[in-house]
């Protein structure tokens, strides 16, 4: 399953820096998203585009994650030699990452032992 | 309970007017804000100035204004805008100038002053963020300016301003100086003005908060699209906000159009710095009360920073690009092909390029190859090669390599285009408050 299925996502650009926030449809399923889409997880899906280190930050509240990546713009919106100067498209890109079926299941079991 | 409504008037200097001119007819508004200036804007506006000691504000400040002015000065909204761009007090008297023209007396345009501390940048030795002296840059340096605080625009409202026109401001400022102006609030209310600061970034991209930069069809539909209407901010006196639109216009106000616009471009979300507020939405909790109705509150803030944010604007290089479009069977062979051809032509002629790109559209420009992807054959791509120079001359010979794949190259191209520009960049620094001196100038129709 794609992330896309669970999830919804905007990029920002501020510099060479660009912020990607990712959003549950469904609030039950932020504790899975907070889980397994940790930082080290989109540097390594975004690497061809990120050269920087990804910090990631949690607002448990509005079932959202922030992730800020450092040069992650081909030198900054207003130098950079890229169609899509701004990253816009980040967004989409980390929307294609595949949530391995276990990892879902690992979920429902969770929330199953909790009742 | 006192309440202010609030308009997002525009996100970006091109913005759509239209959504505008419906908020300020139906939006029973207070407030209407237009956020025009985006990183760089203001250095190529300085450039403009340079040319024309009359020009350097907007270039859309001119249209907006006969759009709105009308109904505001008719319903007694009072408009706060950063259209001044690199000229604030030209833009001023060209409002006042257009007030009088569309026989609207006793108008009042505050032009905010003191965000160009390019002479202090030129007078001292200063380090930009990446730590390198700002002097490097010499003739390079275009512009600087710093990021006001919402003080000036208070003191403009105070003093009666019906439009206060400011240069570079923070963003969120243009709505936040109302708020403080109305519920006068204290300048060291940390909570309030982190929940305003708030209210401000959630207005400041006009459509972005209504459905606009969101519509995915089958996962997020947003509906009237084409009709998209601006967002209207209801606020009260604690800061507490209702984000909501003109009944009747497109687009949709959802607990998720408000999510994706509070985290748009904010890194910390407990700590977003403004010169006014180190504001936090760690907290912000939202609540859909009724159809395109989101009350969101629970901000606060921290005191604010000892310095203030200034961007740079300066001539950082020169780019060539061009395009050319292969299409039916066997378009993305000829397009590779295309690509290989003008990359050995570029060697063979010596054009010097620090940075090359060599992209096909509709395959790899966007992402790069993502592993994993393989895109199915496109029937129809476009090349796309852009490189970096250190003057015009070679970057326009890398466009003309492109365009000249019409003859030179691979069968049946098609739709070349070409460009060569120099590149204006902007890097920021930081000043001491205390370094920067905002006045407030007005004029009257």
């Amino acid at each position: 399953m794609l992330l896309r299925e669970i999830a919804h996502a905007r990029a920002g650009d501020k510099g060479n820096i660009s912020n990607i926030s990712v959003f549950a449809y469904d609030p039950a399923d932020y504790p899975l998203l907070e889980r397994w889409l940790t930082a080290d997880r989109v540097r390594q899906h975004l690497r061809a585009l990120v050269h920087g280190e990804v910090q990631r930050y949690t607002l448990p509240g509005l079932g959202a994650l922030n992730f800020v990546l450092q040069n992650a713009l081909a030198g900054g919106v207003t130098r950079s030699l890229a169609l899509d100067a701004h990253g816009k498209t980040l967004s989409s890109a980390l929307l294609t990452l595949e949530i391995p079926e276990a990892e879902r299941r690992f979920g429902t079991n969770a929330a199953d032992a909790d009742r | 309970m006192k309440r202010i409504r609030i308009g997002g008037g525009a996100g970006y200097s091109g913005d759509r007017i239209e959504p505008a001119v419906e908020l300020a007819e139906k939006g029973d508004i207070d407030y209407l804000v237009f956020e025009c200036l985006a990183e760089r804007t203001i250095a190529l506006a300085q450039r403009a100035r340079l040319a024309d000691p009359e020009a350097g504000y907007d270039p859309l400040l001119e249209e907006r204004m006969r759009a709105v002015l009308p109904l505001c000065a008719a319903k007694g909204i009072r408009i706060v805008t950063n259209m001044g761009a690199a000229n604030p007090l030209a833009g001023a008297a060209r409002i006042r100038e257009i007030a009088r023209s569309l026989n609207l007396p006793g108008i009042r345009v505050a032009a905010v002053l003191g965000d160009d501390v390019t002479d202090i940048l030129r007078r001292g030795s200063y380090l930009d963020d990446g730590g390198l002296p700002l002097d490097r840059l010499g003739e390079r340096l275009l512009s600087a300016n710093a990021y006001l605080g919402a003080q000036p625009l208070v003191d403009a409202l105070a003093q009666g301003a019906d439009i206060v026109i400011t240069g570079r401001a923070a963003d969120p400022a243009l709505v936040l100086a109302p708020l403080i102006h109305e519920f006068g609030w204290a300048m060291d209310d940390w909570q309030r003005l982190g929940q305003g600061t708030l209210v401000g970034h959630l207005l400041e991209c006009a459509g972005q908060i209504t459905g606009g930069y969101f519509a995915d069809p089958g996962y997020k539909d947003v509906p009237g699209l084409a009709r998209l209407g601006f967002p209207i901010g209801e606020v009260d006196e604690d800061g507490n906000v209702v984000i909501s639109k003109v009944a009747g216009s497109g687009g949709r106000v959802s607990a998720a159009t408000c999510k994706e616009q509070m985290l748009y471009e904010i890194h910390d979300p407990a700590a977003y710095l403004t010169p006014d507020v180190v504001a936090d939405f760690s907290h912000v909790s939202m609540e859909e009360i009724g159809l395109d109705q989101v009350r969101i509150s629970g901000a606060t803030g921290h005191p604010r920073p000892p310095t203030l944010k200034v961007s740079v604007g300066y001539v950082d290089s020169y780019i060539g690009e061009g395009q050319m479009s292969y299409a039916g069977p066997g378009a993305l062979a000829r397009a590779k092909l295309a690509l290989a051809i003008v990359e050995e032509r570029l060697k063979l002629t010596g054009v010097q390029a620090s940075e090359m790109r060599y992209e096909l559209l509709g395959v790899n420009a966007m992402h790069g190859n993502q592993p994993g992807i393989t895109p199915a054959e496109p029937y129809e791509v476009r090349i796309r090669v852009a490189g970096r120079t250190d003057s015009m001359r070679e970057a326009v010979r890398i466009a003309n390599e492109v365009e000249s794949l019409y003859t030179c190259g691979p069968a049946a191209g098609g739709g070349a285009t070409k460009s060569a520009r120099d590149v204006v960049a902007v890097l920021s620094t930081l000043l001491p408050r205390e370094a920067v001196a905002a006045t407030v100038h007005m004029e009257e129709s």
